[in-house]
């Protein structure tokens, strides 16, 4: 650790950030976080669209906390934590479904869906004392959904939700102006997959595009075989065929924010699409600029954007649109959850271009993600010599002006860990 | 003259051909499993949550085309991709086979398999569930239409990446 007990040494006159490896490998940091961070930040928990009718449930962990997202019979939409209030057990063992009411199976309490406890076995053995009403399931200390991303808070002295969120607000509207209504839904089907990593390597990969033609020169190979041109970057300092920058969001949060050149969905044709996809294509983008103006449908359609809300969100909107959210199982695990998000009145044929291009990059079958996961795996491995070699280079593009700093640069990563640094009790 | 072809396919045959098409696959010998492809063969991992829903509107692990098959040998067996250099050693069980259907030259065909794999000296995940083959009859053999490999297991993240040919 550096001076006052920081976890960064942070030298603008130099122009060089240094950052403790414990914070990847120490059993003590990790329990920080928990209290620190995980306990007090909004953290996500799940989408609205992916509970559709009254008493549709998904079970999940959460912040390390097993609850239940569901939406009750007066179609609010909860966040229960899954403990029964006699014993302890979880009530509900499914990972998804729709119930009017859980039961504990261990001595039969059961709950409604909006978690008041609505009947106990042989209730007349308790005295005047026993309070039904107030044995409902426990809840968060907060939870607040903007634009339907539902997230829970552990902290009841917590800001709201849209001050804790701040400026990614703008960012997260972007990716929902995709759909004409306004409305984005999670698809069917979820991919998970465990990495044996510390979770922090996680949220610098998702946004760090210095690591691109190294860690996926195989996926850039691919996209040339499937007629994209990549061309080579043509100005000093940029390492991708486009410019893009990385942008300070507040409170810890970051995007990137990228010319594209590897296609999208909505709506910037690539050949991989095929020929037979361009009518409807046009048709998209024609829909955007005649709803948002020409100006703002470049914006949804030509850029894309690896927005990270801290802690452990990230929605990127990239070769398709992915909302992934992350956590640690331990120092060297964490757990990978990644759901594909749409527009609600996409046609057939475009939500299966959609979920084709997420595959081309995005998941554990995908022709990226295993090599960032790869990646990180081995930079866990050699963390492994911290106490000999303690300090990992994070300087990248610190000479350049606030506002230049490109999705390359490392401008964003200390974004997060100054954010991090101060929220674990590093003195300022 | 059309007596049916259900006839003339034996359990036998289906179970060399699949016995054939994992030692390639468990072996890196992709360019040689390619051969055993038809020309639009779909290769699917569909997701533990959705198993039956179509790749169409559901997200998959795996949804492949004749021509992303192609892509995907081409990158698994580049040195330059990390998830797989270096190679997982593959060791799968076929069992449990049947046929389920025949229709014209084609057969339908559903098994159970369990795929050891191994890499940095580390066991790496155990691999478990149905397969389910659409195979069409070409002379005395078979060519790939569809390959089907549907995990079994509750959470997918213990498996971590499917970097190789499930």
């Amino acid at each position: 650790m550096g001076p006052n007990g920081s976890y960064v040494i942070d030298d603008h006159e130099k122009g060089l950030f240094l950052l403790d490896r414990s914070v990847h490998v120490s059993e003590e940091v990790l329990r920080r976080e928990m209290s620190n961070i995980f306990a007090k930040c909004w953290i996500y928990v799940g989408h609205g669209s992916e509970l559709t009718k009254p008493g549709d449930y998904k079970t999940r962990r959460v912040a390390g906390r097993p609850v239940i997202f569901v939406r009750d019979q007066k179609g609010e939409v909860r966040c229960l934590f899954n403990t029964c209030r006699h014993r302890g057990s979880i009530v509900c063992a499914e990972r998804e479904g729709n119930l009017r009411r859980f039961m504990c199976v261990y001595h039969g309490w059961i709950y409604s869906n909006d978690g008041e406890l609505a009947r106990v076995p042989g209730e007349d053995a308790y005295t005047e004392a026993f309070d039904k009403t107030a044995l409902g399931l426990k809840r968060p200390a907060k939870f607040d959904h903007y634009k339907d991303f539902w997230f829970l808070n552990l902290d009841p002295n917590a800001p709201s939700l849209r001050d804790y969120l701040g400026k990614t607000t703008d960012y997260i509207d972007l990716v929902v102006d995709q759909s004409p209504s306004g409305k984005m839904e999670i698809l069917p089907g979820t991919q998970e997959y465990d990495v044996a990593a510390n979770w922090k390597l996680m949220v610098e990969n998702s946004v760090d595009d210095y690591h691109l033609p190294s860690t996926h020169s195989t996926w850039l190979n691919f996209m040339k075989n499937s007629g994209v041109v990549v061309e080579p970057p043509k100005e000093k300092g940029l390492v991708l065929p486009t410019k893009g920058y990385a942008v300070d969001l507040g409170n810890g949060h970051f995007t990137t924010d990228n010319v594209n050149f590897r296609g999208r969905p909505v709506a910037k044709w690539i050949p991989l699409y095929g020929d037979a996809a361009k009518p409807e294509m046009e048709a998209i983008r024609a829909e955007l600029v005649t709803r948002l103006g020409p100006e703002r449908a470049t914006r949804v359609a030509d850029t894309n954007r690896n927005l990270v809300i801290f802690p452990n969100l990230v929605i990127n909107d990239g070769s398709s649109v992915t909302v992934r959210t992350f956590y640690p199982e331990g120092v060297d695990k964490m757990h990978v959850t990644a759901w594909a998000l749409g527009p609600v009145e996409e046609t057939e044929s475009a939500r299966a271009r959609r979920l084709d291009a997420f595959l081309t990059f995005y998941g554990p079958g995908g022709f990226a993600t295993p090599d960032d996961v790869e990646a990180l795996e081995m930079v866990q491995k050699g963390l492994a010599n911290w106490q000999d070699d303690r300090w990992s280079e994070m300087s990248r593009g610190m000479g350049r002006e606030d506002g230049e700093q490109l999705n390359s640069d490392e401008f964003h990563l200390r974004l997060f860990w100054r954010k991090w640094n101060a929220m674990m009790g590093a003195a300022a | 003259m059309n007596a049916p072809v259900a006839k003339a396919v034996s359990r036998a045959e289906v179970e060399d051909f699949l016995f054939r098409e994992a030692e390639l696959i468990d072996n890196w010998r992709l360019k040689e499993w390619e051969e055993l492809l038809d020309e639009d063969a779909c290769y699917y991992v569909p997701p533990n949550d959705d198993p039956e829903g179509s790749h169409r509107n559901t997200l998959f692990t795996i949804a492949d085309d004749r021509e992303r098959i192609r892509q995907r040998v081409i990158r698994v067996l580049d040195p330059n991709c990390h998830a797989e250099a270096p190679k997982s050693h593959l060791s799968r069980i076929i069992g449990n086979v049947r046929i389920v259907s025949v229709e014209g030259d084609l057969v339908t065909v559903a098994g159970n398999f369990i795929l050891h794999r191994y890499r940095r000296y580390e066991r790496m995940g155990e691999y478990v569930g149905n397969l389910r083959y659409i195979l069409r009859r070409v002379g005395g053999s078979f060519l790939i239409k569809e390959r089907r490999m549907i995990l079994k297991s509750h959470e997918l993240g213990s498996l971590g990446s499917v970097s190789f040919i499930l």
